[in-house]
């Protein structure tokens, strides 16, 4: 059963499934929000602050993650998978870019 | 004989997040050869139509990123000259003893201000390709396994001081400026593409703030129909795409770029135009950047710019 995922301050909810990764069922649905990059936990332009919810998790690279990211549930959400419905916040580093047309030209 | 010093990429060293499906990606996707596992869990791979015993060499860690790429040099009498070479130019360089990588001699090991760590080497077991000395076959068994490409191309690496790396590679280690991309002003270098032989890169710097960043390592296709190929494998298999297949303006190289399960990108390369070291360096201005990355689509692709490991 999908899940509902709330990204805070950009007004976007998506359904995402237990066995999809946060970013993955934003991406599947064509919606931007969450910088898409290496999905595989590596980069770290996809973290988020999960404010509300459960959810499990994959390894995710410690250059990206802190153990005060851990602490404060900042993670990178091609690794985390929901397990009830999600609230979260963009954090990353690609944070000033996020929700803005995908046609935005470059710098 | 006209090629001397440094002959070669000769291998790279990797962190993954999880070993066994770093393993089952690198050799049934991407289809490298699987060739040893060492007393410190790390496995060892080669590409099939390379002849020494490993060119790429994957460890688990807490984080993913490069350890270190080293090159092949001629001979041992090379490898202490450039040690000394390197040392007069001011560089640290550490001996790593023969037998610290499996089938692989005694290494140099110094740190470019880029933050990466290098690495020249002299002896590598030569396991062969597959195919017979004698008599060879185009092809064996090997290449159609997985993507299946033929050698450890190049490495394409993101950290500080790109123009102090540049003067070590040309001045001490015998590479040319085969091209650059100029910063938005114009007085310095974005990103530049250095040669050690005939092939349009052996290796690749681009300007960034944090140091010792993986952009890609690159694996050589034998065709643009085997890189097609090789994006067909990527999609049965579902791995994370970046950009491609198209043909990079810079380098004239036909490419995929795709990442491994750990965040690390990889590029599936074919082609590039043939440079001499006599040749002048090709330049691209910054605003020509997009066509320098994608030619047809005149496009510079974020991730290129933002995604490392
Ligand atoms: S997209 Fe790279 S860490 Fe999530
Ligand atoms: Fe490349």
């Amino acid at each position: 059963m999908a899940h509902t995922v709330s990204i805070e301050d950009a007004d976007v909810r998506y359904a995402c499934a237990p066995q999809e990764s946060l970013l993955s069922g934003l991406h599947r649905l064509g919606l931007r929000g969450i910088p898409v990059g290496c999905r595989g936990g590596g980069c770290g332009v996809c973290k988020v602050e999960i404010t509300e919810g459960e959810f499990s998790t994959r390894t995710m690279s410690r250059d990206h993650v802190s153990d005060d990211d851990l602490a404060h549930r900042r993670l990178l959400a091609c690794r985390v998978y929901p397990s009830s419905d999600l609230s979260l916040k963009v954090i990353g580093k690609l944070q000033k870019k996020v929700c803005t047309p995908a046609d935005r030209p470059l710098p | 004989m006209a090629l001397t010093g440094v002959l070669r990429p000769g291998h790279a060293q990797v962190r993954v997040l999880n070993l066994e499906e770093s393993v089952r990606f690198y050799r049934d996707v991407l289809g490298l050869v699987e060739t040893g596992r060492d007393a410190q869990g790390r496995v060892y791979f080669k590409c099939w139509d390379e002849r020494d015993h490993n060119s790429y060499v994957i460890r688990e860690a807490d984080r993913a990123g490069i350890d270190f790429f080293g090159f092949r040099v001629l001979d041992k009498a090379t490898l202490d000259k450039f040690d000394a070479d390197l040392r007069a130019y001011g560089l640290a360089t550490e001996r790593i003893p023969a037998g610290e990588m499996l089938e692989t001699g005694e290494r140099v090991r110094f740190t470019l201000p880029s933050g990466h760590v290098m690495e020249l080497f002299a002896d590598k077991t030569k396991v062969g390709n597959g195919i017979p000395l004698v008599n060879p076959a185009p092809w064996c068994k090997a290449r159609d396994h997985g993507i299946a490409p033929i050698r450890l191309d190049h490495a394409l690496l993101y950290g500080p001081n790109v123009a102090e790396v540049q003067k070590i590679f040309t001045e001490v280690l015998g590479f040319y400026l085969v091209e650059r991309v100029l910063t938005p002003d114009g007085n310095a270098n974005a990103a530049i593409w250095l040669s050690c032989g005939q092939k349009v890169h052996d290796i690749a710097f681009a300007e960034y703030p944090e140091p010792g960043k993986l952009h890609h390592c690159s694996f050589l296709m034998e065709s643009w129909d085997q890189v097609l190929r090789a994006g067909d494998i990527m999609s049965m298999n579902q791995v994370a795409v970046d950009i491609g297949p198209t043909r990079h303006g810079v380098t004239r190289g036909c490419t995929i770029y795709a990442w491994d399960p750990s965040g690390n990108r990889f590029e599936t390369f074919m082609g590039g135009h043939l440079p001499y070291p006599d040749y002048e360096t090709m330049t691209w201005t910054f605003d020509n950047f997009g066509q320098g990355l994608d030619y047809p689509q005149r496009k510079l692709h974020e991730t290129f710019l933002s995604v490392v490991s």
